[in-house]
């Protein structure tokens, strides 16, 4: 059996992702351990080690791991990879026996980075929503949509926007984001 | 020299740099900030196209995007050309080619100019009159046969592009405090007043060139500065902040619910040598806080007898040629002047060079404060004259002036030779957005217009300048600027801006000057060819309100929407009835104001951006291995595997054969997966499913049927008990998002009490499904951590585990009838694990299946599948699923309706087996079933054929239907009327193999 160990590979592998110079660029987040937590934001204590964002729509992250409010008992939880294990046994035994739901979404969804001077243009050209700085600040987050796909929409910098993506919407993603560069000037 | 008929100077023409380009294959020159329509007339080319119905000869009428008769179609090669554009509004770029449209074997000698001679035939309504009959071959046979390919090769604008549209479209939503439309005085100080307090500004005008109408202002002075220079001073001021967004080029053309307004941006079609990766248009989406419309207005032609020979001009036109392309349209002008348009106009031609003949002012007691500059020009003006009959064949060539008489009829007079005539009929206000925007429009005598009234609820707008009636450069800018500021909820500053030089009646005429002498026509719509009989014909014979008169007549229907002619239409009409214009009405404005390009509309949303195309962890191994593939939602689903030389039967089949005989794997990724977690899961998943969950052991798993309120069945799926607390349930892969939303539905609304939530996880995992009597011996040497073994892992149960060194979810359940098991792995290992799987799939002489072969595997053991067995009518016992129901629940989703008389009643439609007494027979899905051979037409079907296929394992067809009474008809023969003829049935139970189930246990 020790010859059939799977690896781990990202519906990303392979694929070229686009940049403009100077104006937009595509980048993979890379591999993360993700959980959806629903419950009473309290429950979860210092387990995760960042606290879970109580006004609507903002995200908390710190060393690494940051949690995103989706709703009012919903949160996306993001961690490193190799994070991820430990992370799930310090979650579970935390709510253990508590009414809320954790659920590993590890696979479920890829992250993409876009960045750079024009990236609201570039994100505009499928997101319906105001990004201006004033209407969507860093640290803002949502669940929206990307022209037919939907998305979660994090603004981690200025400049800079985390995408998480169902992972069969992520090649649609792409493709959409690299047509969209030839609009952006 | 780029054309004969330039003025010695001035103008926003660059005249250092000359661009060549070819109208019907001849070359002609103009100058960088020219418009294919400005560069004609530099030429002397007045005849540009013929018109749609009487293919008269048409010249250059307006300046802008309101143009009737100016239609050209540029090409840019191949897939790249673009009819109907307005030459007016084409911007001149070097190696520009355009035809002119509608004209046989030319221009010049058009063939279907015949059709003036039988214009008696192609009056008000002919459509209607004359191509109805005869009946004798069916209804309408002679408009479909004849006249309408007729009309249509006739009578046709340009002809469409045939090649795919090679070229890019961008779209770009966009957020504002305030978008102004339309950059003319008005525009523009709305935009200065908005930015000032630093409010986010999108400002947009369709000409390449922001300043609207004080472009074509030759004397106006603002503050001190000619027009055209406090233009480019405003322009200036505006680029410079960050927060405005400048969008020449650029076409508002509808404006929907809560300021949600499309703006068409036209990127490349000015460039001769674009970018080929460049988008050529781009769709902006714009939501404002507050729109300032600035739209302006329309100058209205003068309606006299053959007032459409080229040479006649809209004197708005006339003045734009002249001030801001420096082009003079004739050489011997006569000016009809309704309002100071047409004073202004003469001015300045009189001062670039054209001999002004006459300015005839057709209003009894008209009289303009500009008619004594007129005169001290020494230009005649006569008060209370009009034309009443015009020469000329392709260029007008004299007119007849008259005085106005009783009756609307005038006293005919002298001719007066001329190559040009100028009409301002009066303006006409821009209301198309404000009316889009569901705004009130009212009747206004003072000034002879319909004005915006009432806003719409949900819009924050307001209308400034001349869409609103205020007319004048000073008037406009005041109030444009009064606009900005309240847009941004300033108070007023009581700005003013001093203007010299500036005119103010524009107010005019509308309809008609005389129908004319028996032969000529008075033409009212251009472009559809309309003329004052016409739309008095309408009237005589019962058409009272203007939207029955528009479509008889066709006034207002062509791609101009009657932006020159409605007014005029309106006036002639009300004046045929005696009524007051508003009791006639005023027809619909409707998006777009200009034609958009389909591509703009579409975006990137076409090819392979048209729809999001998923595909599965295992979908690379597939399609390597040759896979063909199916559609299912958005999916991409390997249908079937077919190996050299097989077509989809024998591949079918052999997949079948070989998952009863030895074993297949089946990629079942695509399931809906939903995580129900919390301490009250089971008694949500009770209340929804009609199935028991609270007694479900842990680690096993149940059959769930879900059914929707009416108590038909909407999904199914596997459900498994992970913990006291947890569930993985699964659904199709259809309905996964659908079922979600209803149990978050549910969940938030129904059930509030309790505590559940639900996550979804169908691409958490991938899915492998191992079928078939070698199912175990495959996953043996993979998995550990966990025994797979009959006793340990009953049919129905769930187990965590490993696979391939990574956890898994394994579940011992069957869609096939055969042992079987399904893997969940964690997506990004379901590729490796599939390979592996695989390789030990083959060490069994096992195969890859497709859906379509699940289809079939699951047919014989009469399994349905929702949506094929169901439509949305069904019910559990129905299909024979009474037995899954919950005994002794209290409550589920729909458990009340299925108690309703109708949902008990006998005769309902049951699921059965259909065997074709041919057994090489295949039926059709979808063929009725019935009682009696050769049933007459009208005979009532008992039922309908939902699955039907060539099953291997019996060495026969068989079919699933749904048949009234369907179970008490089990032994008797029906019958399947075909076109082929009769096909006979017997009817059977629904399950055509192992009725026992034994092989599940293998």
């Amino acid at each position: 059996m020790a010859d059939q160990i799977a690896r781990r590979r990202s519906v990303l592998d392979g694929w070229a992702l686009p940049s403009r110079a100077g104006l937009a660029s595509l980048t993979n987040a890379g591999t993360a351990a993700r959980f959806v937590y629903r419950g009473a934001p309290e429950l979860v204590g210092d387990a995760f080690g960042v606290s879970l964002p109580t006004v609507p729509l903002r995200a908390h992250a710190q060393s690494g791991r940051a949690a995103l409010w989706l709703g009012p008992d919903e949160w996306l939880l993001l961690s490193a990879e190799a994070d991820g294990s430990t992370l799930a046994v310090a979650l579970s035994s935390a709510l253990n026996g508590k009414p809320a739901a954790l659920v590993d979404i590890s696979h479920r969804q890829v992250g993409l980075i876009v960045s750079g001077s024009s990236v609201e243009a570039l994100l505009n050209a499928g997101c319906s929503l105001d990004l201006d700085m004033t209407t969507f600040p860093v640290g803002m987050c949502t669940r929206t949509l990307l022209a037919k796909a939907e998305i979660v929409l994090w603004r981690t910098a200025g400049d800079t926007f985390r995408i998480e993506v169902a992972r069969s919407f992520a090649p649609y993603i792409v493709a959409l984001l690299d047509e969209a560069m030839h609009g952006i000037a | 020299m780029a054309g004969l008929h330039r003025t010695n100077g001035g103008g926003r023409v660059d005249r250092t740099k000359r661009l060549s380009f070819t109208f019907d294959g001849k070359a002609y020159e103009g100058f960088a900030g020219d418009k294919l329509a400005s560069a004609l007339l530099a030429n002397g080319v007045h005849l540009v196209g013929r018109s749609y119905k009487y293919h008269r000869p048409r010249g250059i009428l307006s300046a802008g995007a309101e143009e009737p008769n100016a239609l050209v179609t540029v090409d840019r090669g191949r897939g790249r050309t673009a009819p109907n554009l307005r030459a007016t509004q084409v911007e001149l770029y070097d190696g520009l080619v355009a035809e002119s449209q509608n004209r046989w074997p030319s221009l010049a000698y058009d063939f279907g100019a015949v059709n003036s001679l039988f214009s008696p035939l192609l009056a008000a309504g002919f459509y209607y009159k004359t191509f109805m009959g005869p009946r004798l071959l069916g209804s309408n046979w002679a408009w479909h046969k004849i006249y309408e390919p007729l009309i249509r090769r006739a009578a046709g604008l340009g002809k469409a592009p045939s090649l795919p549209d090679p070229d890019r479209y961008a779209n770009r939503f966009a957020h504002c405090d305030v978008l102004v439309i339309g950059a003319g005085p008005a525009g523009l100080a709305a935009a200065l007043a908005a930015a000032e307090a630093g409010a986010r500004v999108i400002l947009c005008d369709e000409q390449a060139e922001l300043g609207g109408s004080l472009l074509s202002e030759w004397s106006v002075e603002i503050d001190g500065v000619p027009a055209s220079s406090w233009v480019d001073e405003a322009v200036r001021t505006l680029a410079a902040s960050s927060r405005v967004t400048l969008l020449p080029r650029t076409q508002a053309f509808g404006y929907f619910a809560q300021n949600f307004v499309a703006l068409a941006e036209r990127l490349t079609d000015h460039l001769g040598n674009p970018d080929p990766a460049a988008p050529r248009e781009r769709l902006w989406q714009v939501r404002a806080k507050e729109v300032v419309l600035a739209t302006g207005a329309i100058e209205r032609p003068i309606v006299f007898p053959d007032n459409d020979r080229p040479g006649i001009m809209l004197a708005d036109a006339a003045r734009t040629y002249v001030n801001r392309y420096g082009v003079r349209p004739g050489l011997r002008a006569v000016v009809i002047a309704a309002c100071d348009s047409g004073y202004a106009a003469a001015l300045d031609l009189h001062r670039a060079g054209t001999a002004v003949a006459m300015v005839i002012d057709p209003r009894a007691n008209g009289d303009s404060g500009l008619a004594g500059s007129v005169r001290a020009a020494g230009i005649e003006v006569q008060i209370g004259a009009t034309v009443t009959a015009t020469r000329g064949s392709q260029r007008v060539s004299a007119v007849q002036i008259g005085r106005a008489g009783t009756e609307g009829r005038a006293s005919t007079g002298e001719w007066v030779p001329c190559d040009h005539v100028v009409m301002a009929g009066g303006w006409t206000p821009s209301v198309h957005l404000f009316s889009q925007s569901r705004g009130k429009l009212a009747w206004s005598d003072d000034a002879q217009a319909f004005l915006p009234s009432a806003i719409a609820p949900g819009q924050a707008q307001r209308s400034a300048g001349a869409c609103r009636g205020v007319f004048g450069v000073a008037a406009a800018l005041d109030d444009g600027f009064a606009a900005g500021r309240a847009a941004v909820g300033r108070e007023p500053l009581g700005r003013t801006f001093k203007v010299t030089h500036d005119i103010t009646d524009f107010r005019g005429i509308a309809g008609s000057h005389g129908a004319g002498a028996r032969g000529s026509k008075a033409f009212v719509d251009f472009q559809h060819d309309v003329t004052v009989r016409d739309l008095k014909l309408a009237a005589q014979e019962g058409f009272r309100a203007i939207e029955h008169v528009k479509r008889y007549t066709t006034t207002g229907m062509a791609t101009d929407q009657g932006k020159t002619s409605n007014i005029n239409a309106l006036a002639i009409v009300a004046d045929h009835l005696g009524k007051p214009i508003p009791e006639v009405g005023l027809t619909t404005f409707r998006q777009p104001y200009t034609p958009v390009t389909f591509g703009t509309i579409a975006g990137a949303s076409r090819g392979d951006l048209f729809d999001p195309v998923r595909r599965t962890p295992c979908d690379a191994w597939a399609q390597a291995q040759g896979a063909m593939f199916e559609d299912v939602g958005a999916w991409k689903r390997a249908h079937y595997f077919p190996q050299a030389g097989e077509d989809m039967h024998t591949a079918v089949a052999r997949e079948c054969r070989t998952v009863r005989s030895a074993v297949g794997m089946f990629d079942a990724s695509t399931l809906g997966k939903i995580e129900v977690v919390g301490p009250d899961a089971a008694e949500f998943l009770e209340r929804l499913y009609i199935n028991s969950f609270q007694k479900l052991g842990v680690g096993r798993c149940r059959y769930g049927v879900l059914l929707n309120e009416a108590g038909f069945i909407i999904d199914d799926g596997v459900i498994g008990r992970i913990a006291a607390d947890r569930f993985h349930v699964t659904t199709t892969t259809g309905g996964a998002a659908r079922v979600l939303h209803m149990m978050e539905d549910y969940a938030q609304t129904e059930f509030p009490d309790l505590k559940v939530w639900l996550t979804s996880t169908t691409e958490q995992w991938a899915v492998i499904a191992v079928q078939g009597p070698r199912a175990r011996d495959v996953l043996a040497p993979l998995v550990d951590g966990v025994d797979i073994g009959a006793t340990d892992f009953p049919h129905m149960s769930v187990k965590a585990g490993r696979i391939c060194g990574v956890d898994a979810r394994i579940f011992r359940v069957s869609f096939t009838g055969e042992l079987g098991f399904e893997i969940n792995v964690p997506a990004d290992f379901g590729a490796d694990v599939w390979e592996a799987v695989w390789r030990e799939v083959q060490k069994h002489g096992g195969c890859a299946y497709g859906t379509e072969s699940m289809h079939v595997l699951r047919a014989e053991k009469g399994f349905i599948i929702v949506g094929q067995e169901t439509d949305g009518t069904v019910t559990p016992d129905d299909v024979g699923l009474g037995w899954a129901t919950g005994k002794g629940k209290r409550d589920f989703v729909g458990m009340r309706s299925l108690s309703r008389p109708d949902m008990v009643r006998s005769g309902r439609k049951q699921l059965v087996g259909l065997l074709t007494a041919d057994p090489k027979r295949v039926l059709e899905e979808g063929s009725q079933v019935v009682e009696g051979l050769r049933p007459p037409a009208g005979t009532p079907a008992l039922g309908h054929v939902t699955s039907a296929y060539w099953s291997e394992a019996l060495g026969r067809s068989i079919a699933l239907a749904l048949v009234a009474d369907g179970r008490t008809r089990i032994g008797t023969r029906l019958n399947v009327p075909m076109p082929d003829g009769d096909v006979a049935v017997d009817v059977v139970t629904p399950v055509f193999l192992d009725p026992k189930g034994e092989r599940l246990n293998g």
